[in-house]
């Protein structure tokens, strides 16, 4: 069987081939805990972990010492915002940050309101950026942290991440940004931004699953609370054996990122042109979020009167996402969409293409092809297709909601 | 998600795709779901002067289970009287089709299009039976 043509790089890539290859002696001939001080396995394995460090420090500009490795973007999150909120409890109880990030922020504000903290969820504009007098307004003498992506997961819209710094370094407040989907992707130093702390995943840059870091600034120093307590690793940040070869793919994913960002991003962004324009000839397609503050890598369209998941269903060869409620476990049409003021029914019409290393313009072609012939077969089909025709105004209409 | 055999056999060749006019006074037009939710599907039948349910349309927006759910739906209403087809329950569609328990609203989705589109006819003829009787 032919595998479908992967276009979902914003959900996991592949580990890059080179970077399995620098993994591989590090699970049995090599296997020495990086931990152990007291003979040649233990320093081996240290020796690599802290290259990796450099390595991943390298690619978004900062410290090796300022890297705290973690099992993933999702624990750096929590790590950030509940290790922020218990150290500085004396200093307040508030927290702010953004109704289009992703649920390991969500829910992890979520919880800290259950324990009692003051929680702000701001509203974004509907090209997904966040207003920054809005940003401003809602920070207080007693907010403690502000958490905003980089990167959106199913946008790919790119937020102000320096000017939204500055306002909170004005302000006084801990700054944490989810990077998960800015690395290689978005070129940015922390050593210049102003960045308190910054989560980081391997598996969104050609890594492997299971690997991540949580950037904690040094200059100036922040301070957290562990959430995961043990044998004191990583000064203490995150305790747990380190997993030396996921710590080696990172390294290595993120020194091939650095080497070839320039020239990838320019030849992602050339094929996500192709497979717009393409697209967008069909009628009735809308973007969804900034088309000029996002990464190339993301094309999130939605294609007006045919619902997301038949789409997928008329698409079996492509590996893509949908916003649609059919394609999530909540049953709820993308909240991502639903923020930035899309309606309810776009957001179930609404496909995530994201595009990566190793996707061909004959792949983008061959998707063209698909999606548009089964669009135009599901708006043969689709009732609201015809009414639009007829000149009707869905909205006008009085529907049984049920 | 896995889907059926039948799910997939009615998504890739849908039966009875099309539509009569609303105007037809043989026919009952069922709509029924709403676009928010993700579905909308447009049930028609057009039922002789014996009672009997002569042909049936669907047009449908949805997922693939509400497409195949709709398009079962035209297959067995047909050469049944309208008793016959409000009689039909979800729990049949759902089980024909092996949909999973998330997607069993669209069988009842398609249940409500029957009883919709049989409600619509029922009014067409007791509206045209009282304009006889006024003439």
């Amino acid at each position: 069987m032919n595998r479908p043509i992967y276009l979902d790089y914003a959900a996991t890539t592949p580990v890059d081939p080179r970077v399995v290859g620098k993994m591989m002696p590090w699970l049995f001939d090599n296997f020495g805990n990086p931990a152990s001080r007291s003979h040649a396995f233990g320093w081996a394995a240290e020796e690599a972990v802290e290259l990796a460090r450099e390595q991943v420090a390298a690619l978004v500009g900062a410290d090796p010492r300022s890297i705290v490795w973690t099992s993933g973007a999702t624990e750096s999150n929590n790590l950030a915002i509940k290790g922020a909120m218990q150290f500085h409890a004396g200093r307040g109880k508030h927290v702010v940050t953004v109704k289009t990030e992703h649920k390991s922020v969500l829910d992890t504000v979520r919880e800290l309101e259950r324990a009692g903290c003051d929680v702000t969820v701001l509203d974004v504009q509907e090209n997904g950026l966040l207003d920054l007098e809005a940003f401003r307004a809602a920070l207080r003498p007693d907010t403690v942290i502000a958490s905003v992506m980089f990167v959106n997961n199913e946008t790919g819209v790119i937020q102000d991440i320096a000017a939204l710094g500055a306002i909170c370094r004005e302000k006084g407040v801990l700054f944490h940004v989810d990077g998960a989907q800015a690395t290689g992707k978005v070129p940015f130093s922390l050593d210049e931004l102003p960045v308190d702390m910054m989560s980081l995943s391997a598996h969104k840059t050609y890594g492997p699953k299971g690997i991540g870091a949580l950037y904690v600034s040094r200059k100036p120093r922040v301070r957290i609370d562990a959430i995961i307590h043990g044998g004191g690793h990583e000064r203490g940040m995150r305790s747990g054996t380190l997993a030396t070869h996921q710590i080696i793919g990172m390294g290595e994913a993120y020194w091939l990122a650095r080497d070839s960002m320039g020239s990838e991003n320019e030849r992602i962004r050339s094929l996500r042109d192709r497979l717009m324009n393409g697209l967008m000839t069909l009628d009735q397609v809308f973007v969804n979020g900034d088309l000029e503050q996002r990464v190339p890598h993301n094309l999130n369209l939605s294609f007006n009167f045919v619902e997301g998941e038949s789409l997928l269903m008329g698409m079996k060869d492509v590996a893509v996402s949908s916003g649609s409620a059919c394609t999530s476990a909540s049953l709820e049409p993308s909240y991502v969409l639903r923020a930035m003021g899309r309606s309810d029914e776009l957001a179930h019409s609404s496909i995530r293409f994201s595009i990566g290393r190793f996707t061909t313009q004959q792949e983008v072609d061959t998707v063209i092809e698909k999606v548009s012939a089964a669009v135009n077969k599901l708006r043969e089909l689709s009732p609201l297709w015809d009414m639009h025709n007829e000149g009707i105004d869905l909205a006008s209409v009085q529907w049984a909601s049920h | 998600m896995a889907y059926s055999d039948k799910v997939l056999d009615h998504y890739d060749n849908p039966r009875n795709v099309g539509g009569y006019s609303n105007q037809d006074e043989d026919v009952g037009t069922g709509m029924v779901g709403a676009p928010a939710c993700g579905d909308v599907m447009k049930l028609q039948i057009k039922v002789g002067a014996d009672g009997i349910i002569e042909d049936a349309k669907f047009k449908t927006y949805g997922c693939g289970s509400a497409i195949a759910s709709s398009s079962l739906v035209t297959e067995w209403v047909k050469g049944k009287t309208l008793d016959e087809a409000l009689a039909i329950k979800n729990t049949e569609i759902a089980e024909e089709l092996a949909l999973p328990p998330v997607k069993i609203h669209c069988s009842i989705l398609a249940e409500d299009a029957i009883k919709a589109a049989v409600a619509d006819y029922r009014t067409k003829q007791t509206a045209a039976n009282t304009a006889v009787e006024a003439a």
